[in-house]
Order: structure tokens, then sequence, then C-alpha cells
């Protein structure tokens, strides 16, 4: 019983720290944005503008959604749940910190560790595109019907480069548990630089650019690009309903920043020091700040690049990263069996 | 206990997306009833402790294959009407016999033998997690899995072949 309870306060302890993640993401992001276009960005309500995110969120929750008359109106309903749903299963398995002992008993801060963690990331995060691609459909108009089946390519294009770009990871660190791969980039090279799994430079290039594509952002954000379709797949959609897309999208953008920082830059590993209690949240605070920076990134990235064109996109995916992950996962083969079993002519 | 609910809970929902699938007039809504029906399978999966074969149900089936599906339904147009005349005579009742039969089969085998869980390999920690599946997979049976292998390797090398063969350049040609 006390299994099933500690599992529902994990759960509603995920649910509300993302919660309010997406509103400091999204209210960063606008400012962020806005310092490196030279505008204020919103700083009216709240200090410095923080509550903006509250007060827009408060907002659509009494807006009226509309149906559009041409609507499917059982999976036009359905569509934004089935944003979410995936979005927040995804966090279920990244470790945010190391386990911590109180009173005897050891707490894992991850709401369950999976022996195929990283499967399991992958598959949740494939069903992704069906919220896309049946809001798009669903909505019975041509822009969301264009988006849509934008999404549907991008979406089945990248995902094959972001799983080969894990592939070295399992091969080196020799598992597929979240958990363990963190505690496998524990140590240092030769007690210098940290071990962390960074190392595998093309691996992290290539999950990070196949992340972007993942997440429609910039600039890969052809699925709800402005200027061409409106808005894409959530055109019609006004109220929760939007919201739920919205929520979703930056649950994802929070999620691959977290993904990246548990393969790739050693998770929640830092210098850990102090009294107990700080040495005990040390390393929640270096897997904030890592995480973090890599949002930073994808705001910075937003700011900076513009859109790609669909064929450049699709020339991208194919002919570059999916061979180069390939070529990549081959020299990783060989550098495992030389380092196990010698060079062949030794 | 909570196995049973679970399971009665996934059979109902493959049950009626299987009959959603048959029975939608409009295309998209059978691909969602199919993908309901994989996505029940690998709940099922998971109840048998094959965390690994349900991850990979998911990735293949319902990740890849059925947005694959629901693509290529939208590419050729969604709106245009079925034509739902049969053009094999005796369709309805054929497959209803092989239905009936089927279904013998299953009970059949159903009373021979019956899993829940996985107790019966033995440990139920293992069963169904990637180290003992590759173990299986790279030691007993390495051989046909490398000829799975080469076979998957060759169709994607005859499709890309196909995909690039030019009708115009080889017209003029003699000889096979």
């Amino acid at each position: 019983m006390t299994g099933v309870l500690l599992a529902a306060v994990k759960v509603a302890v995920a649910f509300g720290f993302l919660m309010g993640t997406v509103i400091v993401l999204v209210w960063a992001e606008r400012r962020i944005v806005a310092f490196m276009q030279n505008r204020h960005g919103p700083n009216r309500a709240g200090p410095a503008g923080i509550l903006q995110t509250a007060a827009d969120g408060l907002k659509l929750f009494f807006k009226e959604s509309m149906t559009p008359r041409k609507a499917e109106f059982a999976l036009y309903i359905a569509a934004p749940v089935l944003a979410v749903v995936p979005a927040l299963l995804v966090f279920a398995v990244i470790p945010v910190g190391a386990p911590i002992t109180i009173g005897g008993v050891t707490y894992t801060l991850q709401v369950t560790d999976l022996d195929v963690g990283v499967l399991y990331v992958l598959a949740v995060s494939s069903l992704g595109v069906y919220a896309v691609t049946l809001a798009g459909w669903s909505s019975g108009s041509k822009y969301p019907l264009l988006g849509s089946v934008r999404a549907a390519a991008q979406m089945i294009s990248y995902e094959a480069a972001l799983g080969l770009a894990l592939v070295p990871v399992i091969m080196f660190t020799g598992t597929t548990s979240l958990a363990e791969i963190v505690e496998a980039q524990g140590g240092t090279f030769g007690g210098g630089l940290p071990a962390w799994n960074l190392v595998l430079v093309p691996s992290f290039v290539i999950f990070l650019i196949a992340g972007f594509a993942e997440t429609n952002r910039a600039p890969f954000d052809l699925v709800e690009a402005e200027q061409e379709i409106v808005g894409g797949y959530h055109t019609e959609y006004s109220g929760m309903r939007f919201a739920f897309f919205f929520l979703a999208e930056y649950i994802n953008v929070f999620n691959m920043a977290a993904l990246t920082t548990v393969f790739f830059l050693g998770g929640w590993h830092g210098p850990r020091f102090g009294p107990p209690a700080v040495e005990m949240a040390l390393p929640v605070v270096w897997f904030l700040a890592k995480t973090w920076a890599i949002v930073f990134l994808f705001i910075w990235v937003r700011a900076t690049l513009p859109r790609v064109r669909y064929d450049q996109l699709m020339a991208f995916g194919w002919k570059r990263l999916i061979p180069v992950s390939l070529v990549w996962i081959f020299l990783s083969m060989v550098a495992i069996g030389v380092r196990r079993f010698g060079l062949p002519w030794a | 206990m909570a196995e049973l609910v679970v399971f009665a809970v996934f059979a109902a929902v493959a049950l009626a997306g299987a009959f959603v699938m048959l029975s939608a007039r409009n295309p998209v809504y059978s691909a969602i009833g199919l993908l309901a029906s994989m996505f029940s399978i690998a709940v099922f999966y998971v109840l048998l402790d094959a965390h690994f074969i349900a991850a990979i149900q998911v990735i293949i089936y319902a990740g890849a294959v059925m947005t694959l599906f629901l693509f290529v339904i939208m590419m050729i147009g969604v709106d245009r009407r079925e034509d739902t005349t049969e053009p094999i005579p005796f369709q309805r009742p054929i497959g209803i016999v092989l239905a009936l039969a089927l279904g013998v089969l299953v009970v059949a085998a159903g009373s021979k033998a019956w899993f829940t869980g996985s107790g019966r390999f033995g440990s139920v920690d293992l069963v169904g997690t990637i180290g003992v599946v590759a173990d299986e997979l790279f030691g007993t049976w390495v051989l046909p899995f490398l000829g799975t292998t080469l076979l998957l390797t060759i169709a994607a090398l005859a499709t890309v072949a196909l995909g690039r063969y030019d009708v115009a350049a080889t017209e003029g040609e003699e000889g096979p």
C-alpha cells in the first residue's frame, strides 16, 4: 500500500513540477526572444512579467471553445488530450536527482525507472504525432490538414535520426535504463574532465538537431508556419483545447532538454559538498541548471535561425543525419570491439 | 487482481478497436481503431512482463506503421467516398466461417495452456528484459537472426533500386 501511495505522491509532484516549469518556460522564452530582438517582452504582470503566463492561462480557461461545423467531433476533442498525455508520460522516467535517503529509506527522484527506459521514451514520444495529425485532419479545414501532413512526414523522418543517435550511448553505457545511463557518467576521465557522454559529440549533435525537429521548434517549425499555413494543425482550436496543445509543446521542449541532459550531460552529476541537506539538494540543482542551459539553447536558436524549406528539411533528415548516424554507429562498434578484443592484427 | 482488471479493460479496448477498424466508413477511424488494438496488445505484453516487446510493439506498430498509414490515407484524400460494394461473392459467409474456426482454435489452444504472468519461466524479474532477449537473440538464435537482417537489407536495397529505376533510360536497350 505504501508503494501505491509513494507512486501517487511522485506522480502528483512530477505533474506540479511540470506545470510550474511550463509557466516559467513560456515567460522565459518570450522575455529572452524579446531581449534578443531589442524589445521588452511581457513585463507588466508581476515582477518582470513572470505572472503573464498564469494570466494568459486563466484567460484561455474562460474563453469559449469553438468547434468548426465540418469538424469530426470525437477526434477533434480527443486530439488535445492525445498531445498532452505522451508529453507527461515521457517525464515519468527522467531522473531529476540522485536517490535521497531519509530515515533509512532510499527514494529515487524519478517517477519510475524502467529497464527499457530509452525505448519507452522513443515509443511514447512517437505517439505525440497522432495528436498533431488527428487535430489537423479532424478540424475539417485545409490549413490544419496541410500542417498535419507536414507534421507526420517530419516526425517520422526525424524520429529515426533521434533513435539512431542514442544507439552509441546505449552501446557505450551498456544499459537502456535512464537511471543507469546517468549512473554510468559518474566518474572522470583521468581525474580531469567529467565522464559525460558528451564525448560522443556526433551523437549529441544529431540528437539535438533531431530534438529540435521532433518538438517542432524553429528552424523546423514548418508544422505551424504562421506565414504559410496560418497556424498549422491548431488553427481551428481555441480556449482550453488550444491551451492543451500549447502546454504539450512546452512540456516537450523541457522533456527534450532534460533527456539531452540525461543522455549526454551527465544528468544530475556535479560537485557535491556542504552539510547533508545541501549535499542532498545539489544533484537536483545541477540537473536543472544543465536542463535550463539546453532550454536556453532552444530559445536562442529560435530567435536566431530562419525556418528551413520543406525540401531542405527532408533532404537534411534523410540524406545527412541518418547516414551520418549510421556511420557513427559503425565507428562506435569498431571502437568497442577494439577496446574489448584488442586490434585484429595484435 | 489488478492484473485481471487491466487485462479486462484493455481486452475490451482491443476488441472495440478491431470492431471499429472493420465497421468504420471513414478510413481514418479504421486506422484509429487499429491503433487502439495495437496499443492494447502492447499493454498485454507489459502484463506478461515482456517490457522489451511492449516497447517495440509501440515503437514499430503504433509509432511508425500506423503513422505511415494515416499519412498515406491523408495523402490519397480522405474525403473521397469509398466504394462499399463487395466484389467477391460469399465474402461475408466465408469471413464468418473463418472467424468461427479461429475462435475454436483459440479456445482449443487456451484450454491446453493458459499463461498469466511470467511465473512459469522462473524468475519474474528477468523475463522479457532486454538482457534476456539479447542473450536468446544473439546466442541461441544468432543465425536465424542474421538471416532475417540479411532479408530485410535485401528488401530495402530492392526498394531503393525499384525507386530509382528509370524506365526511359532502359527502354531502347536489348536483352534482360
